[in-house]
């Protein structure tokens, strides 16, 4: 039995006169901050004319594409792109659609047709299978999957037509804002710690047990119920506290910042990293140990 | 209720893990979250406190008004219970939506907390029968993670700690009646006594153990849970079982001495930090809700 009771502090801005943003010098803004004067630019998504003068809407970094001034939110829902990554949760079981919850705006879609079935990838899809969708997977059920294209309202049209994306099992989901997970060649990690994780483009993390030999028959559709090993729980545990701690600091995720933390977290107990003197402790070190190893 | 949806494999991983005494986040079975307490956190109240336990947050205000005692306790005053749940909290709690939430926590509040065992009721008296102070003591939910019975008797009692009651003289009226004179004096003020005044613990049966503070995930996972009011002295006022599933009678005598022990241990804490606080007076700089 522990209770953990203080009074409130205010969080305090030691990252602003730290050494570590000077070396940044993006544009930053917030909502009224005039951009430019200039009057030769094309107004852009996040951004407003006021009196001619281009303002921010929102809170977030300028990105210029020639004469094109955007801002690019810092909090936002996911706005998917073709190729993009996702973890998602099923909301509703349709005719030959699944509805699946990825923190954008709208639901997306997953076709019937755009999954592998058990059986091969030639399969033909019959009424039968239309039929049994829900025991493939129900509402609640978590999946990664990838973006397969876009419709013109915003909303994503999923596949999972590789047998790295499906149905997930066992593990831990954490959600934070996509702003915050970097682009990669690949989302899929086998952490050196003992686990794996997923890191979903839409701000949805997959943190799972890192798994044996795969039975490729079933097409991903076969959970293992099988109890993960006290190990394998107090990793998957740290590396989720140490992803709220990053996130919690605005720092980018991305396998190497995961791992980095999860080292210097290593000097904790895993339920002490969310207290928040730890956790401030712990991102600096993070952070520190990130410069130092990219020069 | 603000519920989310787990899958069956997600179950499984929660429920093995209390199985095994280490949960998602990494606390055991009896660990509270972290939590943050601040009082006197809104200047309009007579006594208001802030409490936040992970991403849970409850706001409570105590406001005292001059009323008329209760025909059936002529020598006591009373506390008034509501609990609003805003849509700020989650969008569930839209339009009305938050209303049977908001009873059922109404409804529990009145029973831990309106009685004279709990409560200095009897403090509350003017004069026997004619006058009394009533409490207003109105729950804001800010933010729902879980654990809002905890959440919020921990921020009752806090407020009731942090509650300042005028001082009034009586004197007898030109008209044979009493009069009441408020003093003017905004620092001549009563306190309220809280030594008796009851923390609720939820335990929450997951699988074959019980948890207590458990988060959103985990009460998915809970088919019955067991809310329980225990007193600084280990004396448990009041219990009620929420939840579709059953308990076994054997797992409730479990989940009491549990919850007596887990009870008792959040006094200690919690009084020695509304001292401190107070101690601090003035020079603590107030962080309220930008910080």
């Amino acid at each position: 039995m522990a209770v953990d009771m203080r009074l409130p502090t205010f969080r305090s801005d030691s990252r602003s006169n730290s050494l570590f943003d000077r070396k940044v010098n993006k544009d930053l803004v917030v909502p009224g901050d005039v951009i430019t004067t200039d009057t030769g630019f094309m107004r852009g998504h996040g951004t407003y004319l006021d009196d001619d003068k281009l303002t921010a809407s929102v809170a977030g970094e300028v990105e210029r594409v020639d004469k094109l001034i955007c801002v690019k939110p810092l909090k936002t829902r996911f706005n998917g792109e073709v190729g993009d990554v996702i973890v998602g949760r099923i909301t509703e079981v349709q005719q030959k659609r699944w509805k699946v919850e990825t923190n954008s705006r709208l639901d997306s879609v997953l076709l019937l047709s755009s999954v592998n079935l058990p059986g091969g990838e030639l399969r033909r899809r019959s009424a039968e299978d239309e039929l049994t969708m829900r025991e493939y997977l129900q509402e609640g059920d978590l999946i990664s999957a990838e973006v397969q294209s876009v419709y013109a309202d915003g909303a994503l049209l999923l596949h999972t037509r590789s047998l790295k994306y499906g149905k997930l099992g066992q593990g831990v989901l954490v959600q934070i804002s996509p702003s915050l997970i970097k682009r990669q060649k690949t989302h899929f990690h086998n952490l050196p710690c003992g686990a794996s994780i997923i890191l979903g483009n839409n701000g949805f993390v997959w943190l799972y047990p890192t798994p044996g030999q795969q039975d490729e028959e079933a097409g991903g559709f076969y959970t293992s119920l099988e109890p993960v090993s006290l190990s394998d729980r107090e990793v998957i545990s740290r590396l989720r506290n140490c992803l709220l701690a990053l996130s919690a600091h605005k720092v980018l995720l991305y396998d190497t910042s995961v791992l980095y933390c999860y080292e210097v977290s290593l000097s904790q107990q895993v339920k002490d990293i969310l207290k928040p003197e730890v956790m401030e402790e712990i991102v600096m070190m993070t952070q520190q140990k990130l410069i130092e190893h990219e020069g | 209720m603000a519920t989310v949806q787990l899958s069956e494999a997600e179950k499984v991983y929660v429920l093995h893990g209390i199985r095994d005494d280490l949960r998602v986040d990494g606390r055991s079975c009896e660990d509270y979250r972290h939590m943050e307490i601040e009082t006197d956190v809104v200047s309009n109240t007579d006594g208001s406190a802030k409490v936040t336990l992970g991403h849970t947050a409850v706001l409570v205000g105590v406001k005292a008004e001059l009323g008329k005692p209760r025909p059936a306790a002529p020598e006591e005053g009373y506390l008034e219970f509501f609990v609003d749940c805003s849509a700020n909290a989650t969008p569930e709690f839209e339009g009305r939506g938050g209303e049977e939430l908001g009873m059922e926590l109404t409804n529990t509040l009145y029973r831990v907390f309106n009685n004279k065992r709990s409560v200095d009721l009897g403090s509350l008296c003017i004069s026997p029968g004619e006058h009394c102070w009533l409490l207003y003591v109105d729950v804001l939910l800010l933010q729902c993670d879980g654990n809002l019975y905890d959440a919020i008797s921990i921020a009752i009692k806090a407020a009731l700690f942090n509650t300042k009651i005028p001082k009034v003289l009586i004197s007898e009226g030109e008209e044979g009646g009493t009069e009441i004179e408020l003093s003017d004096d905004p620092y001549d003020c009563v306190r309220l006594s809280v030594d008796n005044v009851p923390c609720i613990v939820t335990l929450c049966k997951v699988g074959h153990r019980h948890v207590v503070d458990a988060t959103l995930q985990e009460k998915a996972c809970t088919v019955a849970s067991l809310i329980m009011a225990v007193t600084p002295a280990g004396t448990c006022t009041c219990t009620r079982k929420v939840g579709r599933g059953s308990l076994d009678p054997e797992s409730i005598f479990e989940m009491t001495e549990a919850g007596k022990r887990v009870g008792k241990a959040l006094h200690g804490p919690l009084m020695s930090l509304l001292l401190q606080e107070e101690t601090l007076g003035k020079k603590r700089q107030k962080v309220g809700f930008l910080g």
